[in-house]
């Protein structure tokens, strides 16, 4: 497969879109908005559907309350915000209203990673991860682009019938994907084939990971890329496979090394086929204001990062 | 439809001695629960599931009901005993309450299949804002089902529950009717000592709802209160009850201490003695 950048797109864009698709297909499709609708890309279902469209105010615990009521009714509701607030602000709401519940609430949360930028660090969700896939009857989706959050939030809203948090970005990053490319919720994508190392990513270190290992395979490197863009339910057999097959996985995510993708792709390796595994993301820090592109070249989250990663990993 | 409405207010009275006297016998053979309170509201749940509420024990799911978010899930017993009372399960399945694989988990889940059930609830504050959502989609749907929310006073000072008003009154959902359990006891005491909820009527208000006082206690009075915020246009309504925290039992009433302890097997007979001598 080859990948070409289609030009610069946030994710938040690609769900939005995805909402709205969603929305027109399906009438009982509901948006939940908090304030910042337009800046979630929620916009276009609002405009759209305003009769639809029920704004509830900076009150995130009442968001997700209503949510669980509409969904009680046969609603689909879809309430996104900032990732910081509609995953963690809400958390004890996501656990019993929706989770113990087991309603098909559909929860965005936009603007997660460092690469939010100059907002700084009360702003750049890297735990959202984490919390939302302990909860039990949670399904966490990541996707890799603004093509594919489209493809992941339209089918998210339309064939799913439990609860979903779907993570993106604010960011405009490479938009490669295309939306014929098969999206199973709960199975992950092999973007490359490669016998040496595998790189198991998600979110839009999916694209940096791509460049790394073409880049490496110029050096005589054959490096798998793996889009995992379902953090749970996992899809254990694609890890085992890359397990067994590379003997050596790097995960990459903009999230905390602890809990998030790296944590849940380790769960499976160390139960089924343990290899080294090592960890690219924040480490245990918060963030800070700064351009996306510095940050992430900072918090060492960079394709040159990866590649790195993976020569000190053969090196050994 | 519910066929069972009763608005005989002796006959009434008499399912609330029921219900209480089956609260006592649930929560001491389950050896732990909330007893003030779910004593306090066995009127109030009388006077709903037996004259308010459309609702049908026959088929729980039937779409047109009203429905019953209790957000204090913490009194479940006394819902637990309605419901049974309704016959929505044999009462004989009261005292499995609290025991492993019972359909009558400590706060109320509903992934245990008990019938009658809107919702698992249990953190304070979370249902209102449940209700509201489910106010809007009647709505939105032109239907004409209401909403009941059961609050709880100490549970008011959750700041979800102000964002919830606060929407209500918003969205005009006249088709919404809280209900605060006003026994002014919480775990750690009095609300004014706890923490001051006061002036109650006026923050409602405040708030753009209408609302209702009432003893919680006078079966009359709650039917008329219930009807009245059903009258009650363009806005949503709430009925402050108040309420004497193990109401039924002379010896533990208002005493705070009875929020979250089970009568003793010993207590039972006594306690149910009370009931039949109030």
């Amino acid at each position: 497969m080859v990948f070409e950048n289609k030009g610069n797109k946030a994710t938040r864009t690609g769900f939005g879109e995805g909402v709205l698709s969603a929305g027109e297909k399906n009438k009982d499709v509901m948006g939940i908005g908090a304030d910042i609708t337009s800046s979630v890309g929620m916009n276009l279902f609002a405009e759209k559907f305003p009769e639809r469209f029920i704004s509830l105010g900076i009150a995130e615990q009442n968001c997700v309350g209503v949510a669980t009521g509409l969904a009680l009714s046969g609603k689909i509701p879809v309430f996104a915000t900032y990732a910081v607030f509609s995953a963690m602000r809400t958390t004890d709401q996501v656990r019993i209203s929706v989770c113990y519940n087991n309603l098909h609430v559909v929860i965005g949360g936009a603007h997660a990673g460092i690469s939010v930028g100059p907002d700084g660090a009360t702003h750049q969700a890297l735990e959202d991860i984490a919390i939302m896939r302990v909860l039990p009857n949670m399904t966490v989706i990541s996707p890799c682009d603004a093509t594919q959050a489209k493809v992941a939030t339209k089918e998210a809203i339309l064939n799913l019938n439990s609860p979903v948090y779907i993570r993106f970005g604010r960011e405009a990053v490479p938009d490669f994907t295309s939306e014929d490319l098969k999206l199973e919720i709960g199975k992950g994508q092999v973007l490359k084939d490669g016998k040496d190392v595998t790189i198991i990513s998600t979110g839009h270190l999916t694209w940096e990971a791509l460049q790394a290992a073409f880049s490496l395979e110029k050096e005589g490197i054959s490096a798998r890329v793996i889009n995992l863009h379902t953090i749970k339910p996992i899809d254990e057999e694609i890890i085992i496979k890359a397990a067994r097959e590379t003997g050596r996985i790097i995960t990459a995510e903009e999230h905390q090394i602890f809990g998030g993708l790296g944590s849940a792709v380790a769960e499976v390796v160390v139960k089924h086929h343990p290899v080294p595994i090592s960890f690219i993301g924040m480490n245990d820090s918060f963030g800070e204001s700064g351009k996306p592109e510095e940050l992430m070249q900072k918090y060492g989250m960079t394709s040159l990062n990866i590649a790195e990663r993976v020569r000190e990993m053969l090196r050994k | 439809m519910n066929t069972k409405k009763i608005s005989f207010i002796h006959a009434l009275k008499d399912i609330s001695k029921d219900i209480r006297k089956d609260i006592i016998r649930m929560i001491a053979n389950a050896g732990s629960g909330h007893t003030g309170g779910s004593l306090g509201l066995a009127d109030i749940f009388t006077v709903l599931y037996f004259n308010i509420l459309n609702h049908d024990p026959e088929n729980p799911g039937w779409e047109e009901r009203d429905r019953l978010i209790l957000s204090i899930g913490h009194v479940a017993p006394v819902q637990y005993a309605a419901l049974a009372y309704a016959g929505y399960f044999p009462k004989e399945e009261l005292l499995t309450l609290r025991k492993l694989g019972s359909r009558l988990q400590g706060h109320p889940g509903r992934d245990h299949g008990l019938p009658g059930l809107e919702l698992s609830a249990g953190s304070l504050g979370q249902g209102l804002s449940v209700a509201v959502g489910m106010a809007i989609a009647a709505k939105k749907d032109y239907k004409n089902h209401r909403i009941y929310c059961i609050n709880g006073d100490g549970e008011l000072q959750e700041g979800s529950i102000w964002e919830a008003a606060m929407s209500a009154s918003f969205y005009k959902l006249d088709n919404l009717t809280a209900l605060v359990d006003r026994n002014k006891l919480q775990i750690d005491g009095r609300n004014e000592d706890v923490m001051n909820i006061e002036p109650l009527k006026l923050k409602w208000e405040a708030f753009g709802w209408n609302v209702i006082e009432c003893s919680g206690h006078d079966i009359a009075a709650l039917i008329a209160a219930f009807d009245d915020a059903k009258n009650t246009k363009g806005k949503p309504s709430v009925i402050i009850a108040e309420t004497i925290m193990g109401k039924g039992v002379k010896s533990i009433e208002n005493d705070h201490r009875w929020h979250g302890k089970p009568p003793s097997l010993e207590d039972v007979e006594r306690f149910i003695e009370e009931i039949d001598n109030g």
